[in-house]
């Protein structure tokens, strides 16, 4: 079931994800992190990988980079290609070699993701000389010019400070300006504003989206704020307890949503031009527990459409129009079209 | 500079408190010190005249100032046991060997720590981390005379490596300072070196959970720069401060390894003193070693505002 987004065949992916399952063994059995998940980016796309906390982003995320990888108590399976580079066949030192030039990640916290006892400085220039082998000058040179164009006033001066000296959202520019120090291909921006005031929020999403315009970058946004993601995306994929549930052209997703998890995501977003006091609409229940998650469709048990079959039998993510996928028995919205029975343990294949 | 000024200040008032603290300790000392050196069976007219002789008639503050303003100069008087030797002579004797056999067994204990906290940290939990741990805490359970008599057994006795032999002073020939100087070291730095693993490794395993490793990782800094660059400096905070106080504690406390190497240091000095009732060497050597200990532990704050730049500029 493969889906090709119908506008932009000509370039290849720079990014390619099959089948992908994160396994996490703990002390209360195998967590499914990630449960096979399948996508595709090119360069200048953005997606929008949104769903609660726990939905599997940021595990996705970092097992997209290769950060997290078969080791320990942790399973990767699955292939993720990266510039035609399966991650998980590399050698650490290949796959670190990726990492800056290739790929790069901004974090969800830029109060605990600068090292408090090294100044900004180096925080930019360490990826400089070890991927590019610029020199110290040159490396400096550059780390201001990079701060300088994330938006960053006196460069100069705050190379040479620590990151205590700067404002969350001073330190996030930072972050970004590391992240692009290499130029990456793609860029992995996981929840880059949930830890910033609402006000610093927009500037550095708009930052991100100007900068991926200007480079055309591949972007993956991490978010559980759908607000982040309407607008600023291309594409959304939304993630549901490890799996994901819906995939779609962003307008087409907030215009339609055909997954009820997705219509509800949508539908607990606070309306601006809603009268004052009126009651938030939330998602009733909590995410299944992921050591132990239910047979059938995962959402089921919080789910208003449920039948016997959701609670049976795993949806699989099927196409319902080009560009467009959703897991479920009964989507919102939609025709369905005749869908041939696939038998229980079939190999799942998932494509955005 | 202003910071820097009330610094001084402050040490000026420790030392100030901790000379008054060992002046008062030894004068509360059991033992009439005019008995202990006259010894038994002399009239009492005696003792009276060498205590007003010594000073020891005059009131406790006043001998105390007489004594600090004498001490400022350098001059400690001299010792109550034949041959009276000047105790700042003793002390300045005695002292380099403490610090030498001190600065050694930090130094040794420290070449053996950091390695083997870095590796044990970078598996935690891993076949290295566990054969660290238990090996840290079986020399931290074996007491250090043993140790020391073993070493000596063994390296001196059995396999000959190392002379039996008088302390030769590093002033006079370096090489044979060292022959001597570094067994004793190893028995010095073994029990800090376990101690200070442990310690260094636990702060580490912590820091190495921490979101800027993570994010140097995914700059695919190699995994030896992230422990070295990235993890060892923000996880040093526990073992300075732990290192500057054994480097304290060391220079009076090596008496046991002193006399297992018949080391002429400061910890001989003072044992010996105390059970002739020699008070003068007590109460100078004391000072000497508190005075040391606290200029030490301000030497390690010092060291702090390096390794960790929050806590710069804090007062200024």
């Amino acid at each position: 079931m493969s889906t090709e987004v119908a506008s932009t065949t000509q370039a290849p992916p720079v990014l390619e994800v099959v089948d992908l399952e994160t396994r996490f063994h703990t002390a209360r059995g195998v967590v499914r992190a990630v449960d096979g998940v399948s996508l595709s980016l090119r360069a200048g796309e953005t997606l929008g990988l949104v769903g609660e906390s726990g939905s599997g982003k940021s595990v996705l995320g970092r097992t997209l980079m290769g950060l997290i990888a078969t080791g320990g108590t942790t399973e990767v399976s699955g292939t993720v290609r990266i510039a035609g580079q399966a991650v998980h066949e590399l050698s650490g030192r290949q796959r670190r070699k990726l990492w800056g030039p290739k790929i790069a990640m901004v974090f969800q916290d830029p109060m605990t993701s600068l090292n408090p006892v090294r100044p900004i400085g180096v925080h930019l220039t360490d990826p400089l000389r070890l991927h590019l082998g610029l020199s110290r000058r040159a490396a400096k040179e550059r780390a201001v010019e990079l701060l300088d164009r994330v938006g960053i006033p006196d460069p100069r001066r705050r190379l040479e400070q620590y990151p205590h000296e700067l404002s969350g959202g001073m330190r996030q520019r930072v972050m970004i300006a590391v992240a692009l120090s290499c130029d990456p291909e793609i860029l992995i921006a996981d929840e880059p504003t949930t830890a910033l005031d609402v006000t610093v929020q927009k500037q550095i999403l708009d930052l991100l989206g100007s900068l991926a315009r200007e480079r055309q970058m591949a972007t993956v946004l991490i978010s559980h704020d759908l607000g982040a993601v309407e607008g600023r995306t291309d594409r959304v994929v939304v993630m549901y307890a490890g799996r994901a549930v819906e995939t779609a052209p962003t307008t087409e997703l907030f215009a339609a949503p055909h997954h009820p998890y997705a219509e509800a995501l949508i539908g607990s977003v606070p309306a601006l031009d809603a009268p004052p006091h009126t009651v938030l609409r939330a998602i009733d229940g909590t995410p299944p527990d992921m050591a132990n998650p239910p047979v059938g469709c995962r959402y089921a048990p919080r789910c208003n459409r449920a039948q016997d079959l959701c609670r049976d039998q795993m949806p699989l993510l099927l196409d319902t129009s080009p560009g467009r996928s959703v897991a479920c028995h009964f989507p919102v919205s939609v025709a369905l079209p005749d869908v041939p029975e696939v038998p229980d343990g079939a190999n799942e294949k998932e494509t955005v | 500079m202003r910071a820097l000024l009330r610094r001084l200040g402050q040490l000026v008032a420790v030392l100030a408190l901790v000379s008054f603290g060992v002046f008062l300790l030894v004068a509360a000392l059991p033992g009439d010190p005019a008995a202990a050196i006259l010894g038994p069976g002399r009239p009492p007219e005696d003792y009276a005249a060498l205590r007003a002789e010594m000073g020891l008639d005059q009131p406790l503050f006043q001998r105390y100032f007489e004594w600090l303003g004498q001490a400022l100069t350098g001059d400690l008087g001299s010792s109550t046991v034949p041959p009276y030797l000047d105790v700042s002579d003793r002390i300045t004797a005695a002292l380099p060997v403490s610090i030498e056999l001190a600065c050694l067994g930090l130094l040794i204990a420290l070449l053996i720590a950091i390695p083997l906290a870095l590796v044990s940290a970078y598996r935690e939990g891993g076949l290295v981390d566990r054969v660290v741990s238990g090996g840290t805490f079986a020399i931290l359970s074996i007491p250090s005379f043993l140790l020391g008599l073993l070493l000596i057994m063994l390296v001196v006795e059995t396999l000959g490596w190392l002379p039996r032999s008088q302390w030769v002073r590093l002033s006079d020939s370096v090489a044979g300072n060292l022959e001597h100087a570094i067994l004793p070291a190893i028995v010095i730095a073994l029990p800090e070196a376990a101690l200070f693993t442990r310690i260094l490794r636990n702060d580490l395993v912590r820091t190495l959970r921490e979101d800027f490793v993570l994010a140097a990782r995914a700059k695919g800094m190699p995994p030896s720069r992230v422990m070295l660059n990235e993890a060892l400096r923000p996880s040093s905070f526990s073992l300075v401060t732990v290192v500057g106080i054994a480097l304290g504690t060391l220079i009076g406390s090596t008496v046991i390894v002193e006399y297992l190497f018949s080391l002429p240091g400061m910890g001989t000095l003072v044992v010996t003193a105390a059970s002739q009732g020699d008070f003068p060497i007590v109460q100078g050597a004391t000072l000497v070693i508190a005075t040391l200990y606290v200029l030490i532990n301000t030497g390690i704050d010092v060291v702090y505002g390096y390794l960790d730049p929050r806590t710069r500029r804090v007062h200024a």
